[in-house]
């Protein structure tokens, strides 16, 4: 009976009607799933700037202690923390999340599924709203009596719960408020990637014809929905604490301050998959276009990340091994984590199967999706460190962590999007982008972030802990070997962050004078190839497109071209 | 503002509607947004009970104990609220019109619930328990009053739909996905019930 009847669709809130509209109306309230992309992707991008400049200040001061930092000045011990706080908070909040699920889903999904729209456009339109005023609301929190919240991006009570213990009575509660809205609006978008994906693709595309980047998008989505309940219980409780006197967190008064970091990692661990899964849907996609071979075992690749996803929920107490849990949990936990390392692999050697005997072809895109799963893999390693508890108890909150979770989300969050939008800029932008720009832009990214992280791993080996503003005060760990180290990884951040300019003038000069680009520019076979570079409003005009094989049909033995796009029907 | 009405639609353009889906957008939209809404309540329960468990006394010196007998007549009148839905459902698929009776049924009773619920509260409060005075009345207030305002969120969407329906406008998708929201504000409500209330 549902199907006689209108069914709330894409068309029945948006039509097809070409209005003369405003440029207001249409880039800022538009409903296009592509605008719509592009509002995140640029409003990652600027928070990107804003958390990368924060990295800077806090690396000199660890380099140049005490030193009058250019561009910013003294760095105080307070400024320290709500540094490194919202560095953390805007790199995965903020940019990783906005970029890698909301922008590439926003674009691809539509796309690569063949219809014109999102199926709850408004909705969508809606989550990008609520993710602005998110982001203000943020920005604002660094501005207000007490300066932006310093208790490290995972909130730990009673530092973050009480104004007299992080001397910052509304930045803590700003900072909050600003992550809870930024949850909301995923829940939006998230709600509307699974349900496009699920319910509205081309005629003739099943489940194993998605796109893997669509199918890690989805799970990414499923994962963030399913986890991110207890956290906003946690969030909502820890509020109380801080504007309402409740106890929840404070033991003094019959409350758990642990029962924080048990909500917030149970939230806190998938997250990461939440943001791996996509940016390896990204690199399948680029390896088996610049490979020039099919995926090799798509559904063994895509059951492997289901594993991944629940297994995620299992997890999360290794970052509670010296918080006072039963050491016999910490076993429980031990295996998990370790466990969970055994399909992440099964994915990476997949995708290195995949690039076996292919024709690469080494261009930007390319180099960064080969990088991702070099760096990843560095990252993947070092965490079996930390998962096994016996390790962590001396590893715990050592530069150890912070280098190897760098390891895995600078690949994640960086590498990823920069493989992702390089591939997708001339189907995004109709432009073709400068590839000497794009390889020295390349190489100026992942050579100084090996040298930003790999001496922190040393430093981290050495005993060198974590969340200290000045190391001159701990004799033992202001040697001047470490001082060195820490003076590389700063110098290195810093020739790292001026190699982004070269990115953002490759941006300029290929949308400027860029050579046009026609609407398959890499012979790949997925849909959104099919639509005009860029595409219009409803993407495929008048005739959706249909699908008829898989997405990843490379130098098929059959056919004379080294290409099958899913659309040709033989 | 375009009229929505239950003729069958012009020859849908897009293959979103062409394509036979196993379940309609809203109600698939919905079921994704009810399984964050009961991992919200399952971190809330779950932080309730650990705090209780380390409890010395339960609950803690001074502090009141729930009505747990008035709060069993509140569930009966939900439940029975999630059942009248259930029948307005089936009719709806009959004849809309014979939904309509159902549905005011479910409404009023919801009302009943939520109204008892808040007399209840401004009895607990005047007895000494509120959000500070304890953590006992602060997860009290935090789980029912989330829960509350879930009722009352769901309340207004059945509201909606009623009017919708008595303006000939109710989609059979709006009507599902509502109701599933409303099922499971009542399907969870015996579980705080009986964690919070009685054990
Ligand atoms: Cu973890």
């Amino acid at each position: 009976m549902a199907e006689t009847i209108a069914t709330p669709g894409a068309h029945d809130d948006h039509g097809h009607e070409h209005h003369d509209e405003g440029w207001v109306k249409k880039y800022l309230f538009s409903t296009d799933h592509k605008i719509i992309a592009m509002q995140y992707m640029f409003t990652g991008m600027a928070m990107a700037v804003i958390g990368g400049f924060f990295a800077y200040a806090f690396r000199m001061q660890l380099a140049f202690p005490g030193m009058e930092v250019p561009l910013w000045g003294v760095v105080t011990s307070a400024e320290y923390n709500s540094l490194v706080t919202n560095h953390g908070t805007i790199m995965i909040f903020w940019v990783a999340m906005p970029v890698l699920i909301a922008a590439f889903g926003n674009y691809l999904i539509p796309l690569m599924c063949g219809v014109d729209d999102m199926v709850f456009p408004r909705l969508n339109r809606l989550s990008y709203q609520i993710f602005f005023v998110s982001a203000v609301v943020l920005i604002w929190s660094f501005f207000v009596e007490g300066g932006g919240f310093g208790g490290a991006w995972t909130a730990y009570p009673p530092l973050s719960a009480k104004a007299e213990y992080s001397l910052t009575p509304s930045g803590a509660s700003l900072w909050l408020i600003a992550v809870a809205l930024e949850f909301v609006a995923f829940l939006m978008g998230g709600i509307n990637f699974v349900t496009t994906a699920m319910n509205s693709r081309a005629k003739g595309m099943g489940i194993y014809d998605i796109p893997m980047v669509v199918w890690m998008i989805v799970i990414a989505s499923i994962l963030f929905m399913a986890s991110v309940g207890p956290l906003i219980a946690g969030a909502v409780m820890l509020f109380f604490d801080q504007q309402l006197g409740t106890a929840f967190f404070d033991p003094a008064q019959g409350g758990d301050p642990i029962l924080w970091q048990h909500l917030f990692w149970f939230f806190g661990h998938p997250e990461v998959y939440v943001v791996l899964l996509p940016a390896m849907g990204i690199v399948a996609d680029v390896i088996c276009v610049m490979g020039r071979k099919k995926l090799f075992a798509y559904r063994t690749v895509l059951f492997t990340a289901i594993g991944t996803g629940v297994l995620s929920f299992t997890v999360w107490a290794h970052h509670q091994f010296i918080a006072g849990i039963d050491p016999r949990m910490a076993h429980v936990f031990t295996i998990t984590t370790l466990l969970i390392s055994i399909p992440i692999a099964e994915m990476c050697f997949c995708y290195i199967a995949t690039l076996y005997g292919g024709s690469l072809t080494l261009n930007t895109p390319m180099l960064w999706a080969l990088s991702f799963i070099a760096t990843f893999l560095i990252g993947g390693v070092t965490g079996i460190f930390l998962g096994a508890s016996g390790a962590d108890i001396y590893f715990h909150d050592t530069y150890f962590v912070l280098a190897h979770f760098h390891y895995t989300f600078f690949p994640i969050a960086i590498i990823g999007t920069f493989a992702g939008f390089t591939f997708w800029f001339p189907k995004m932008f109709g432009r073709m982008m400068n590839e000497t720009l794009g390889k020295i832009h390349f190489w100026g990214t992942i050579i100084p972030f090996n040298l930003i992280f790999l001496p922190l791993f040393v430093l981290g080996a050495a005993g060198q802990h974590r969340r200290i503003y000045n190391y001159d005060n701990f004799p033992e760990l202001a040697l001047p070997w470490m001082q060195d180290l820490r003076i590389l990884a700063t110098l290195s951040l810093i020739v790292m962050l001026g190699f982004q300019l070269v990115f953002f003038y490759n941006c300029y000069v290929s949308l400027r004078r860029g050579k046009k680009a026609p609407a398959n520019p890499w012979n790949a076979n997925t849909l959104e190839w099919l639509a005009p570079s860029p595409p219009p409003h409803g993407n495929f005009g008048d005739k959706l497109p249909e699908v008829y094989r898989g997405p990843y049909e490379y130098n098929h033995p059959d056919r004379s071209e080294d290409f099958w796009p899913q659309h040709v029907p033989n | 503002m375009r009229q929505r009405t239950l003729r069958p639609a012009p020859a849908p353009a897009s293959v979103a509607q062409r394509r036979q889906q196993l379940l309609p957008n809203g109600v698939l939209g919905m079921l994704i947004f009810v399984i964050t809404e009961a991992m919200l309540f399952a971190g809330m329960i779950s932080g309730f009970l650990i705090v209780k468990a380390n409890a010395p006394e339960w609950p803690p010196l001074g502090q009141p104990r729930l009505p747990a007998g008035e709060t069993a007549f509140n569930t009966a009148a939900l439940l029975a609220s999630g059942a009248s839905l259930f029948f307005a459902n089936r009719a709806y698929k009959v004849w809309p019109n014979r939904a309509r009776l159902p549905l005011l049924a479910a409404l009023a009773l919801g009302a009943v619930f939520v109204v008892f619920q808040g007399i209840e509260w401004v009895a607990l409060i005047r007895e000494g328990l509120t959000l500070t005075s304890s953590t006992h009345g602060a997860f009290f207030y935090l789980i029912v009053g989330t829960h509350a305002l879930h009722a009352v969120a769901a309340l207004v969407a059945l509201g909606w739909s009623a009017w919708l329906l008595s303006q000939r406008r109710l989609r059979p998708g709006t009507l599902q996905a509502v109701s599933l929201f409303w099922y499971f504000v009542v399907g969870v409500w015996p579980i705080l019930y009986f964690q919070v209330y009685l054990a």
